[in-house]
């Protein structure tokens, strides 16, 4: 999330600035199959259920996703809005 | 012919929102963001949390690195302060007397703590949280410290308080009142806080006012009301904030313990607007004026301002959200429950998380959540649609929530 909003990506809103508190940062992770995410929190998972755009399996709010080495060739789509 | 700028006074949430608004909202105009502090625009939540720890990099609070100021051409003027206004000649005035002419103007002048009135308040060792400036200082030098003391059962107060706990620091904190956050949670909230914090290890003194303030050799003395003395090795005062409002007042704008605007943003003046914690606002959610100190208000008055500069937008009717971490306990407060005549618990009273819905002659008002977020994003989307729900619903666990806010309403 903070990644995103500091290159300005346009759809990531973090309106709560990554306090899993507000599900305006919400993605769908692309090739989540390949790549080991840290697992789903029981707070991002009620989050998640908040979201503006319908939850998928492979929703994930990009503010408890800490990028890492491993993660490389990550890709997440952002949902069409987030509010 | 170029047309005037628009000018944002206040390079803080609401003021950057509305830059950021407006150039989605297709004005393709000169805009200039002005602001008195030398960083760029910066979230300040994070100043009395995880900042206070020392391991957050201050660049990390940045809302948007410079590129975005370029990219979305918004001529960002750091370290000016201006200093008043003319609205007959549609001109800001810069300290130093250097003059701007506006076609709209917009004040985000945001609010500043409001200080200490008592002996010794100007000591060295007292500190308070506002800018990045304060919590800088504040981060540095408890980092060195081992006896805090807080004046302020606020939130900030009890952030800050929450953190020096967590560094491990021996923490006092004195609040006036008999209620922590009593502005702002009901008695039920306020005492389970007032335990949490006592579990935690802060020495807690309600309706205590500390009288006098000393210095003595390395420490400072704090002198309460009834006498006793308690040292520390610093000081952290929250006890609220004051509204920006000089320079409208000044410039003879309508003010009411903030600046005056309508459910448009609009002031009485029809070319300025203003947004964020500066204003005493008109909230169609709320049905009444109100004046908040939100980001969640910063940002959906600034949208509407920024729908409302050039033409008639939407009016504003956000229903109020806020939230703390204080400890494992993240509170969020969706609408605002204090005039409530009943309320009811959803779930058990512990940290682990539970929700109180308040009500009003059988309407819901709002709801305080714990480490309950599902609550609370429902409760919003109730508020916001308007929807029935009982209060025997609310406090019934079995009762599906999220289901009821998705129905129309």
């Amino acid at each position: 999330m903070e990644v995103a909003v500091q290159n300005d990506v346009a759809g990531i809103v973090a309106e709560c600035g990554g306090g899993c508190a507000c599900a305006t940062c919400h993605v769908y992770v692309g090739n989540e199959n390949r790549i080991v995410l840290p697992s789903i929190s029981d707070m991002e998972a009620d989050m998640l259920e908040c979201t503006a755009v319908e939850r998928r399996d492979s929703s994930r709010l990009s503010c408890q996703l800490k990028i890492t080495l491993d993660m490389d060739g990550l890709i997440v789509d952002i949902p069409e809005r987030q509010s | 012919m170029q047309k005037n700028p628009l000018v944002v006074v206040g390079a803080g949430q609401a003021g950057l929102q509305v830059c950021d608004s407006v150039r989605k909202g297709g004005y393709d105009g000169h805009l200039v963001l002005i602001g008195e502090e030398s960083s760029l625009p910066y979230q300040r939540p994070p100043l009395s949390k995880k900042y206070l720890t020392g391991t957050v990099d201050e660049q990390r609070l940045t809302f948007r690195p410079v590129s975005f100021y370029e990219k979305n051409q918004i001529e960002l003027r750091l370290n000016e302060r201006i200093e008043a206004l003319d609205c007959i000649k549609h001109n800001v005035i810069f300290a130093g007397g250097k003059t701007l002419n506006y076609e709209k103007l917009v004040l985000t002048t945001g609010s500043r703590v409001r200080p200490l009135r008592c002996d010794g308040a100007d000591l060295p060792g007292v500190f308070y949280i506002r800018t990045l400036t304060d919590a800088r200082a504040l981060c540095q030098r408890l980092a060195k410290v081992d006896r805090v003391a807080v004046i302020g059962g606020g939130f900030i107060g009890l952030e800050a308080a929450a953190m020096a706990r967590e560094l491990q620091k021996t923490v006092v904190l004195f609040e006036t009142t008999e209620h922590l956050m009593g502005r702002a949670v009901s008695a039920f909230l306020s005492d389970f806080y007032a335990e949490l914090h006592r579990e935690h290890g802060v020495e807690l003194h309600l309706g205590c006012s500390v009288n006098r303030i000393r210095r003595q050799k390395n420490e400072l003395v704090l002198e309460t009301e009834t006498g006793t003395e308690h040292r520390a090795d610093i000081l952290v005062v929250g006890i609220g904030v004051i509204p920006n409002v000089e320079l409208a007042e000044n410039a003879e704008l309508e003010c009411r313990d903030g600046i005056l605007v309508d459910e448009y943003g609009r002031t009485s003046d029809p070319d300025i607007f203003s947004a964020g914690d500066c204003t005493m606002h008109y909230n169609g959610f709320l049905g009444r004026e109100v004046r908040l100190e939100s980001v969640q208000n910063a940002v959906d008055q600034a949208k509407i301002v920024a729908g409302n500069l050039f033409q008639k937008g939407a009016s504003y009717t956000a229903v109020p959200w806020f939230w703390s971490d204080q400890y494992d306990a993240k509170l969020q407060i969706a609408g605002l429950g204090m005039s409530h005549d009943e309320f009811v618990v959803r779930g058990e009273v512990k940290e682990e998380g539970f929700s109180l819905f308040y009500f009003r002659k059988g309407i819901l008002l709002g709801a305080d959540s714990i480490n309950r977020p599902a609550d609370h994003m429902a409760c919003r989307k109730i508020l916001e649609n308007r929807i029935d729900i009982r209060p025997s619903e609310a406090g019934d666990l079995n009762f599906d929530l999220r289901k009821r806010s998705k129905i129309a309403g």
